[in-house]
């Protein structure tokens, strides 16, 4: 089912937390809406699902205006960021009830069977006699995914379906969340503050700040192509450099980087930790203040002369003491004019 | 080896506690027992099932049924919309649910007759329609609803405001109605803290005695209720006939105490504590 959003706008009491968002998710989509704390991104979640009304603009869902139908009509699944089990029930029970609410009528039998088949689907077949206390946060999760499932939905809403759990039962979940995806084929919607999640689950991502669309693309055109500095700073590790441009090329503290098309005058330099390098003999001059090891990499924090502070990883067997003095490239970076 | 505990305090606290309870609690309630035992099991049963004893057990029973059954309805109305509406005066509303704990309770109940006398405010409206409360069963139900409201609200109410709103929207994206959400959610979770609400002040019921007495009438078979009747025992230096009525008040709220416990330890099973 495909969802459209038309200048959307929601505001809390004073606070606008939704600006004019227009927004389009293709029919089996997997999108994330990704942002910091306040972006709006819960809020148009919550909009698209119909647990908040928007103050103004529409929600379609294929051709159907959906502005005005209520949650329990919209046909949505959502899965909650605490999941928002019902704790007297079993997961079992959990999982049935959309089934037994439902104005389609179904023998317990039916019932029975496809409680078993999602619980099957969730890999949870054999729990769905514990109640939600006496299962682990990730199964919860799950729980959760099979009773939003349990009432076909034609549009899957997550909010932060994986900020609660550890770091590896998480990355676990995303992997199985994305299986189910595919096998499934429910266009999917789901918010989170975590850039690696949304680059590791999403076909689409859509970054939000201050409750407006900041960019919106797959994984590689907002990595590679960030339209901003915000973006370019949101998505990971970033170092911020000024620098002055003429004739396409940018000055840096001592050193030179091409920097086509920008337009003369002063501007500012992202560069990733891995897109710079250490040398010995030329770039920018720069002193190693710390160095800190990791399983994959060296990080050195250096000091160029002008007293910027820069992070940059190098392979691991790069010999380099802290008060070390050396030079520093830069391989990529994204520059941005500034107004 | 001792074990070690973090938490200071256990052997004082512990000892104060139970001193206190022996004292204040358990000691009363046993000499209550060997007063009422001190008869012979023929005298005690005849006192007990004397149809005199037996009218006052059945309308303090019955009225207290009833007035819980009023407070259950009622007091969960109240604690809901304190908990989940704005409204002006909410605050005010608030304070005044508790005004039945402060209140001596002999002024509850010369404050209700003059309002539910023949003459009263009340009463005068009623009387046209034949509904008398004043001096009948009534009239203690209208007393003993008054005296136990607070338990009800205050025992729902935390729980009330406690309760994610998720659960609520998360019922009703998977397509439950107001109705179902209620009876299927909403309910099933606040039910054991109204079972503890129902059994504070059903054994409030049971053993409300000032808000009553000027009420009631106290009719002999018709709206005497137990409590008067083992002071009325008293009254007539018959320590043994009270103690023995009282007992049978004092073995009831046991009774109904024990069965809410484990009718709410079954409703808690879910929380996976016991």
């Amino acid at each position: 089912m495909k969802i459209r959003l038309d200048h959307v706008v929601k505001t809390f009491d004073t606070f606008r937390a939704v600006r004019d968002v227009s927004l389009e998710i293709g029919s089996g989509e997997l999108v994330a809406l990704l942002g910091p704390s306040g972006s709006g991104k819960t809020t148009i979640l919550r909009m698209v699902a119909g647990l908040e009304y928007s103050d103004a603009g529409t929600i379609h869902f294929g051709e159907q205006d959906a502005t005005a139908i209520p949650v329990r009509d919209r046909g949505v699944g959502f899965v909650f960021q605490h999941y928002a089990l019902f704790p007297h029930m079993t997961v079992a029970e959990n999982v049935a009830f959309g089934m037994k609410v439902s104005k389609v009528k179904r023998g317990r039998a039916e019932i029975d069977r496809r409680v078993g088949e999602l619980l099957d689907l969730v890999r949870l077949s054999g729990l769905g006699g514990r109640f939600p206390t006496q299962i682990s946060g990730g199964q919860r999760q799950r729980v959760a995914l099979a009773r939003a499932l349990a009432v076909d939905p034609k549009v899957l809403l997550l909010d932060e379906p994986f900020g609660a759990l550890d770091a590896n039962v998480r990355r676990e979940l995303r992997r199985w969340l994305r299986e189910i995806h595919e096998a499934l084929g429910i266009t999917t919607l789901f918010v989170t503050h975590d850039q690696e999640e949304a680059l590791d689950l999403a076909d689409r991502i859509v970054i939000l700040n201050e409750g407006r669309i900041v960019q919106q693309g797959t994984p590689e055109q907002v990595c590679r192509s960030p339209n901003s500095a915000f973006v370019t700073q949101f998505l990971g590790d970033a170092n911020r450099l000024e620098a002055s441009i003429r004739d396409g090329r940018a000055r840096i503290a001592g050193g030179e980087i091409a920097a086509p098309g920008v337009t003369d005058g002063r501007a500012e330099v992202f560069v990733r930790p891995s897109d710079l390098d250490w040398s010995d003999t030329g770039g920018i001059p720069a002193t190693v203040t710390r160095v800190i090891d990791r399983p994959e990499n060296r990080r050195i924090l250096a000091r160029l002369g002008d007293g910027t502070s820069l992070e940059l990883d190098v392979p691991p067997e790069t010999a380099v003491r802290s008060q070390d003095i050396g030079f520093v490239r830069i391989r990529r970076a994204n520059v941005f004019p500034l107004s | 080896m001792t074990r070690r505990r973090v938490l200071p305090g256990l052997p004082l606290s512990l000892g104060i506690t139970l001193v206190y309870v022996g004292l204040i609690v358990a000691l009363p309630l046993a000499a209550l027992a060997v007063k009422a035992a001190s008869l012979g099991p023929e005298d005690y049963w005849r006192i007990v099932s004397s149809p005199r004893a037996v009218a006052s057990y059945r309308v303090t029973a019955l009225s207290a049924a009833t007035a819980t059954a009023f407070n259950l309805v009622f007091g969960l109305s109240l604690a809901w919309v304190l908990v989940r509406y704005r409204f002006p005066g909410k605050r005010l509303v608030d304070a005044i649910v508790d005004l039945p704990f402060a209140l001596p309770t002999a002024v509850a109940g010369i404050a209700l007759t003059t309002l539910f006398a023949p003459n009263g405010w009340f009463g005068s409206i009623l009387a046209p329609f034949g509904v008398k409360v004043a001096y009948t069963p009534l009239g203690i139900m209208v007393a003993m609803s008054f005296t136990s409201l607070p338990f009800i609200v205050r025992t729902v109410q935390p729980v009330l405001e406690d309760l994610d709103p998720a659960l609520e929207e998360a019922a009703q994206s998977l397509g439950g109605s107001d109705s179902e959400i209620f009876l299927r959610v909403i309910l099933p979770l606040l039910t054991p803290a109204l079972l503890a609400g129902v059994s504070l002040a059903f054994a409030r019921s049971l053993g409300e005695f000032g808000a009553i007495i000027f009420i009631a009438g106290n009719q002999p078979m018709e709206t005497e209720i137990t409590a008067l009747l083992s002071f009325i025992r008293l009254e007539e230096y018959d320590y043994q006939a009270a103690a023995a009525i009282a007992s049978v008040l004092l073995i009831t709220a046991f009774a109904m105490l024990a069965v809410t416990n484990l009718l709410q330890a079954r409703a808690l099973r879910y929380t996976g504590r016991s």
